[in-house]
């Protein structure tokens, strides 16, 4: 299923600076993420994911090395320009949805649409077309609060789907599922956000949905210690060997 | 991505009624308090408009107001009028006075005396009876706000005969005049009348109202009069003015509107700054998520000025229709009887309103702007 090189991450270094410290958190980071991919970055808290992932998404700048999406250099743009690509080319899905509780799961898919500037009529119907797709197209009209857990994931996933970008960034995706809701995802995630002009890249501690993986990199104190299509078996995703 | 901001902001009714009524109450308390300021700093002029035909008020060069007035000699009448440009002067009297009533009652009045033949310094408008009345013996001539004051709206008072210090006054007509500061009633008689009223003085001349001829510029005369009688001339604009200026200086009015227009503009940044900074702090998440996303910081922006402009539009709204309420409600009391909202001061507190979310929105934005679309990852 592998093809181009979606996510090129090259000598990657990543520290955070205090008023006394500087905290290196990625130790130089190198990783090709092929277009057909569904990638996992696992490792314990503090091991540096979802760093990683924050500048795989071009929304944190490392301190050293590049990052090519689909061939573009992204810290090579200026941020202007940084933030329309993420909007055009990135999706993403969050932990806690984020989603935007005044308006109803149809706008909300809609939202980046509606940033580039579509035409509203036109993106909530993007958006009630992408909820069908989901299986909720019912629940277009309803509010955040009155879907359950597994209906707001699945709005997540149709905003992040919605303007069809070629990489979808996902935090977390079945944390706050069961088991069902949380495969049900993973399978709407890998028929919708991987092809072969696309990739999909997961943070997740969810031994539960590791069958879905093209790819399992586990990182470890700002490190890939691993990467295969397996996670290894001694591995503890609360990071105790 | 304005629709959604301003969805987002609707959406939360509990602050979006907060937010709306802190500026709708900021607008009401701020014009509300400069529209009775405003009118009231007016009642300092109306003893001068209420009558139209003189253009020079003559008096005392000690007295300041209609209301703060030393009278003079009665032989300063014929020295102004020998002043080459005047056409006519008459005499006019403002002493106070104390009414019984019918009913027993006591209210101070200001007595008014005119010209006995031209009846110069009577308002234009009589609304009931007839200006040719004073001829007749103890005749007065009572003001609209006097006539709610003594007798309440259901009773006619004409033909009511009065105590007016200690002598016989007989209510022939009322007219319609504006009250002034101090809301006193007002009985209009002839001046030869008037000097029967009030206690026996030597001097009892307060003032001397004045026409210039045809060509006469007031100004050139009234410095004319000065001159020549050493007396103190104003025009009526100027007059009006002393008026207006006597209660900024003597009163604690300007202060204390002041400190209510300033207390409603502190109101109004608390009530929408913590309600605003509530709002952005409840919505912080979804903020970073659409930076996370894509909108760009300028976006931002505009929604948060979509939302505080919405905000302020309604609340301004309902303020301003809150303040033209109470003047439409209260129009009938004698105590704000010719009250209206100039068109500056809704300007004016559009303008406060405009500052108030300029500061609480800047400083609800600072957090916005700031958060890092990393941290929705965290």
């Amino acid at each position: 299923m592998s093809g181009d090189i979606a996510v090129s991450v090259h000598g990657v270094k990543k520290s955070f600076v205090t008023a006394h410290h500087v905290h290196p958190v990625l130790h130089g980071i190198d990783i090709d993420v092929a277009a057909g991919d569904l990638t996992y970055l696992v490792g314990a808290s503090g091991s540096g994911k979802t760093t990683l992932v924050s500048i795989m998404a071009g929304i944190l700048t490392p301190s050293e090395g590049t990052v090519k999406l689909f061939g573009t250099d992204i810290f090579a743009m200026d941020h202007r320009h940084l933030v329309d690509y993420r909007l055009s080319h990135i999706g993403f899905i969050f932990q806690q949805y984020n989603l935007i509780p005044t308006i109803d799961a149809a706008a909300n898919a809609a939202v980046p649409l509606i940033a580039r500037g579509v035409n509203r009529h036109d993106a909530l119907a993007a958006g009630n077309r992408m909820l069908e797709r989901l299986a909720i197209g019912d629940q277009a009209a309803k509010y955040p609060h009155q879907l359950s857990g597994g209906q707001q994931q699945r709005v997540a996933i149709a905003r992040a789907l919605v303007h069809d970008p070629r990489l979808v960034i996902c935090d977390e995706p079945t944390a706050a599922l069961d088991a069902r809701s949380g495969r049900r995802v993973m399978d709407l995630l890998h028929e919708l956000a991987v092809g072969e002009d696309r990739a999909c890249v997961i943070v997740t501690h969810d031994n539960r949905i590791f069958d879905f993986a093209d790819r399992i990199l586990v990182m470890e104190d700002g490190l890939i210690t691993h990467d295969g299509k397996e996670v290894p078996v001694e591995e503890d995703m609360d990071g105790t060997a | 991505m304005l629709w959604i901001a301003i969805r987002m902001l609707t959406g939360d009714r509990q602050k979006f009624f907060g937010l709306v009524f802190g500026i709708a109450f900021s607008t009401l308390l701020i014009t509300q308090q400069l529209t009775l300021f405003v009118n009231f700093l007016g009642r300092g002029t109306t003893a001068v408009y209420n009558i139209s035909s003189n253009d020079i008020w003559v008096m005392d060069p000690v007295s300041r107001t209609p209301d703060t007035a030393l009278a003079m000699p009665s032989t300063a009448l014929e020295r102004v009028r020998s002043v080459d440009g005047v056409e006519w002067a008459a005499p006019h009297l403002r002493e106070g006075a104390t009414v019984r009533t019918p009913d027993g009652d006591l209210e101070r009045v200001t007595i008014i005396g005119v010209d006995d033949t031209s009846l110069v310094g009577l308002p234009d408008a009589i609304i009931a009876g007839d200006r040719n009345a004073l001829a007749m013996p103890d005749s007065v001539i009572i003001d609209s706000v006097g006539t709610a004051r003594l007798f309440g709206e259901e009773v006619d008072p004409i033909g009511t005969r009065l105590e007016l210090n200690d002598r016989r006054a007989v209510i022939r007509g009322i007219v319609d005049a504006e009250p002034t500061f101090t809301s006193q009633v007002i009985l209009y008689t002839r001046y030869s009348n008037a000097l029967t009223y009030v206690p026996g003085a030597r001097n009892r001349l307060t003032f001397i109202l004045v026409r210039a001829t045809d060509g006469t510029d007031p100004q050139a005369l009234v410095d004319r009069i000065e001159s020549e009688t050493g007396l103190r001339a104003r025009t009526r604009e100027q007059f009006a003015r002393d008026g207006v200026d006597y209660l900024i200086e003597n009163t604690g009015i300007p202060l204390n509107f002041g400190i209510t227009v300033t207390l409603g503009f502190i109101i109004g940044i608390t009530i929408v700054g913590l309600t605003f900074s509530l709002f952005i702090r409840d919505n912080i998440k979804q903020f970073g998520a659409l930076k996370a996303i894509g909108v760009r910081n300028h976006m931002i922006r505009k929604m948060v000025r979509a939302q505080a402009a919405v905000v302020g539009l309604i609340g301004y709204g309902f303020g301003v229709f809150g303040a033209t309420l109470f003047i439409k409600l209260f129009e009938d009391d004698p105590t704000f009887k010719g009250f209206y909202t100039p068109w500056q001061i809704p300007l004016l507190s559009l303008f406060a309103v405009f500052v108030i979310l300029a500061i609480t929105g800047y400083f609800s934005l600072r957090p916005v702007l700031r958060v890092d679309p990393a941290e929705v990852f965290r």
